[in-house]
C-alpha cells in the first residue's frame, strides 16, 4: 500500500505545515505585521534543539518548552522596539503592511546572516526516535508521528484559546475589525503584541520539534516562512481552521509530488496551489468573500 | 530658452561625457567597479519605476536577473550581445506579466508573497531542468568580453532606463501609476485600467533588470542556479532604492552609487558579517529615511522654506 503510506506521511507533514501557519495567522490575522522574517525564528529554535540535543544530549522534548518562553519573550521584545513604532506611524493598514514587509525583511537578512557567520551554510540533523512504527500496511517513523500529536495539541490548544477565554475573544475582536476594538474598551496595542508574541512562540515550537526529522540550515527560515504564507492565504487569513486543512492539503500534496514526480519540485507544488487559489477562490478556502 | 531650462540637459550630457570617456584613462579595477555601480543603478531605478510609485514592494529582483543572466548562458555564444540583452528582457517581461496578471488583480500582500518566493521557485525548477534535462548543472563561460565592451552597453543601458522612466512619468500612464500609488480604488473609479497599468510597468521594469542580468554574466566564469538566483540581490536593489527614495527618477541611482561603494568596502573586510551589516543598515533607513535621502533633503528644504517665510529667526 504505497499509495496509502504517501498519503497518510503528506497529512502527518502537513499537520506541521499547519502548526507553522497557525503562528503566522495569530502575527498577520491579528497583530497585522507582515513579518517576512517569521521563519527565521523556526530556524533559530531548530538550531537551539540541534546544539541542545548534540553538545549537551539535552532532550529535544525538553528543548520546546525551553525554546517557547524565550521566543514569546524575544518576539514580545521585536514588537515593542520594531513594529510598534511603525504601528504608531501608519496612517492606514496598506502602510503599515508596507513597513513591516521592509522591516522583517531586513531583519531576515540580519538573522539569516548571523546564523551563515556562527553555524556556516551546511545543514545539520540528528536522529532522535527515528524508529519507524507500522500500523498494519502504513509505516510512519515515530519522531513524525509525535511531533504531529503535538502539533496538533497546540493547535487545538490555541483554537480554544481563542474561542473561550476572555482574552482570546478580544483578539478576535482585534483580528476583524482594529478600529471597532477600541471602541469596546480593548487594548488594540496590548493585545496585537500578545498576538504578535504567541505567534513566534508558536514558529519557535515547531521549529525544536520539525529538527528531530528536518535538517536545518540557516536558509530552513526562509523556505518556512514562504510556506507558512502560503498556507495562511490558502486557508483564508486570520482562520484558524482553514491553516489546518491549507496545511494537510499542502502537506498530501507535496509528498505525492516528491513520490510521483521529483523531490526537487515542491517549491513548484507550494506555488502551484497558490495560484489555482489566486484564481479561483483569492480569500482562501474559508475566507469570507 | 532660459538658462534654467538648459541646466538639467546640459548636466546630463556633461555627465555622460565624463562616464563615456572613464574607461580609456581608469584603472582596471575602477572599471570593473564601475560595472557594478552601472548596473545597480539600472536595477534599482527600474525597480523604482514599478514599486516606488505604485508602492507594491517586488521582492522579485534576482528572479529576472537570473533569468537574463541564464539568456547570456544559452546563447553567449551564438548571438551579439545587444541580442542577448533583448532576449533576456523579452523572458524576463513574459515572467513578471504572468506573475502580474495573477498577483496585481489582487491586494499588494499577494504580490509580495509570490515575489518572495519567485526567484527561489524559478532556482528550484532551473536545478531540476538542468539535472534531468540537460544534464548540465554549471554551465562554464567561454566567450571573452572585454570589460569596456560590457560598460559600454551598460551605459546605454542606463540612458534606455533613464529614457523609459522619464517617458513613463511624463505620459499618463505615469498619472495613472501615481494615482494608484495614492488610492488604488479612486484610481479605478476615474477610469484608470488598474491591473493592465501595473502588470505593463512591472513587465518594463522586469525586463530593464533581466537585460541588466545578461550584460553582466560574462563577467562571471560560470553560472548556476544558485549564483544566477542569489536571493541577496532582491535585497540590495531595494535597498539602494530606498535609500535614495522613489519620488524623483534620479532618487534610485542616488542610492545605488554609495551603497555600491559601501557594499564593495564591506565585502572586503567583513566578508561573513556583511549580511548583518546590511541588514542593519536596511533596518535603519526603513526607520529614519522613509523617503529616501532625496525625500529626506526635500523635506529639510521645503521647512527651511516654510521657516524663512514665517519671517527666518525672531
Amino acid at each position: 500500500m504505497v499509495a496509502l503510506d504517501v498519503l497518510l506521511n503528506g497529512v502527518v507533514l502537513g499537520g506541521l505545515y499547519a502548526l507553522v501557519a497557525i503562528g503566522l495567522n495569530f502575527q498577520y490575522g491579528i497583530a497585522r505585521i507582515m513579518n517576512l522574517s517569521y521563519g527565521e525564528g523556526l530556524m533559530l529554535a531548530a538550531f537551539s534543539t540541534f546544539w541542545l540535543y548534540t553538545i549537551y544530549q539535552f532532550s529535544p522534548l525538553l528543548s520546546v518548552l525551553v525554546v517557547i518562553p524565550v521566543a514569546f519573550v524575544a518576539s514580545w521584545l521585536i514588537f515593542l522596539i520594531f513594529m510598534q513604532p511603525m504601528v504608531k506611524r501608519a496612517l492606514n493598514r496598506d502602510m503599515l503592511e508596507r513597513d513591516s514587509i521592509l522591516v522583517t525583511f531586513g531583519l531576515l537578512f540580519v538573522v539569516q546572516g548571523g546564523a551563515l557567520w556562527g553555524w556556516g551554510s551546511q545543514p545539520r540533523g540528528y536522529l532522535y526516535l527515528s524508529e519507524s512504527v507500522g500500523f498494519s500496511d502504513v509505516t510512519f517513523v515515530l519522531n513524525r508521528l509525535l511531533a504531529l500529536a503535538l502539533a496538533c495539541l497546540m493547535g487545538v490548544g490555541a483554537w480554544l484559546f481563542l474561542r473561550y477565554t476572555r482574552i482570546g475573544t478580544a483578539m478576535r475582536a482585534v483580528s476583524v475589525d482594529p478600529v471597532a476594538a477600541q471602541l469596546v474598551a480593548i487594548d488594540v496595542r496590548r493585545y496585537s503584541g500578545l498576538a504578535f508574541a504567541i505567534g513566534g512562540a508558536m514558529v519557535a515550537a515547531s521549529g525544536a520539534l520539525i529538527s528531530m526529522f528536518w535538517s536545518v540550515s540557516p536558509y530552513t527560515g526562509i523556505e518556512f516562512t514562504l510556506k507558512a504564507l502560503i498556507v495562511v492565504i490558502l486557508g483564508g487569513v486570520g482562520h484558524m481552521m482553514g491553516a489546518l486543512v491549507a496545511g494537510v492539503v499542502l502537506g498530501v500534496a507535496e509528498n505525492v509530488t516528491a513520490y510521483l514526480l521529483d523531490p526537487g519540485l515542491t517549491l513548484a507544488v507550494n506555488f502551484g496551489l497558490f495560484l489555482i487559489i489566486l484564481l479561483v477562490r483569492p480569500t482562501g478556502i474559508f475566507g469570507r468573500r | 530658452m532660459t538658462p534654467q531650462r538648459l541646466a538639467w540637459p546640459l548636466a546630463i550630457a556633461a555627465l555622460l561625457a565624463v562616464l563615456a570617456v572613464l574607461p580609456s584613462f581608469a584603472a582596471p579595477y575602477t572599471v570593473s567597479l564601475m560595472l557594478s555601480v552601472l548596473a545597480y543603478v539600472i536595477m534599482a531605478t527600474a525597480w523604482s519605476i514599478f514599486s516606488g510609485s505604485t508602492r507594491y514592494v517586488s521582492l522579485a529582483s534576482a528572479a529576472f536577473f537570473g533569468i537574463g543572466a541564464y539568456a547570456f548562458a544559452y546563447y553567449g555564444e551564438d548571438l551579439s550581445l545587444p541580442i542577448i540583452a533583448l532576449i533576456g528582457a523579452a523572458a524576463g517581461f513574459v515572467v513578471a506579466v504572468v506573475v502580474g496578471l495573477a498577483t496585481l488583480r489582487l491586494s499588494g500582500i499577494y504580490f509580495v508573497v509570490f515575489t518572495f518566493g519567485l526567484s527561489e521557485l524559478i532556482r528550484q525548477l532551473m536545478i531540476w531542468y538542468e539535472i534531468n534535462q540537460t544534464r548540465t548543472m554549471v554551465r562554464h563561460i567561454y566567450v571573452d568580453v572585454w570589460a569596456e565592451d560590457l560598460y559600454y552597453h551598460l551605459l546605454v543601458l542606463v540612458v534606455v532606463t533613464f529614457g523609459i522612466g522619464y517617458l513613463i512619468q511624463r505620459s499618463k500612464l505615469g498619472l495613472a501609476l501615481r494615482a494608484i500609488g495614492e488610492d488604488e480604488a479612486v484610481a479605478n473609479h476615474t477610469g484608470v485600467n488598474t491591473t493592465f497599468t501595473k502588470v505593463l510597468v512591472f513587465g518594463v521594469s522586469a525586463a530593464l533588470i533581466s537585460a541588466t542580468g545578461a550584460l553582466l554574466t560574462p563577467r562571471w566564469t560560470y553560472v548556476d542556479p544558485n549564483i544566477a538566483f542569489n536571493p541577496l540581490l532582491s535585497f540590495l536593489v531595494l535597498i539602494m532604492a530606498l535609500l535614495g527614495g522613489g519620488g524623483r527618477l534620479y532618487g534610485p541611482a542616488l542610492g545605488a552609487v554609495p551603497m555600491v561603494l559601501l557594499f564593495e568596502v564591506l565585502s572586503a573586510t567583513f566578508p561573513h558579517q556583511f549580511n548583518i551589516v546590511l541588514g542593519a543598515c536596511f533596518v535603519i533607513i526603513v526607520f529614519f529615511l522613509p523617503a529616501g535621502v532625496v525625500g529626506g533633503i526635500e523635506s529639510l528644504v521645503a521647512r527651511l522654506r516654510a521657516w524663512r517665510a514665517a519671517g527666518g529667526p525672531s
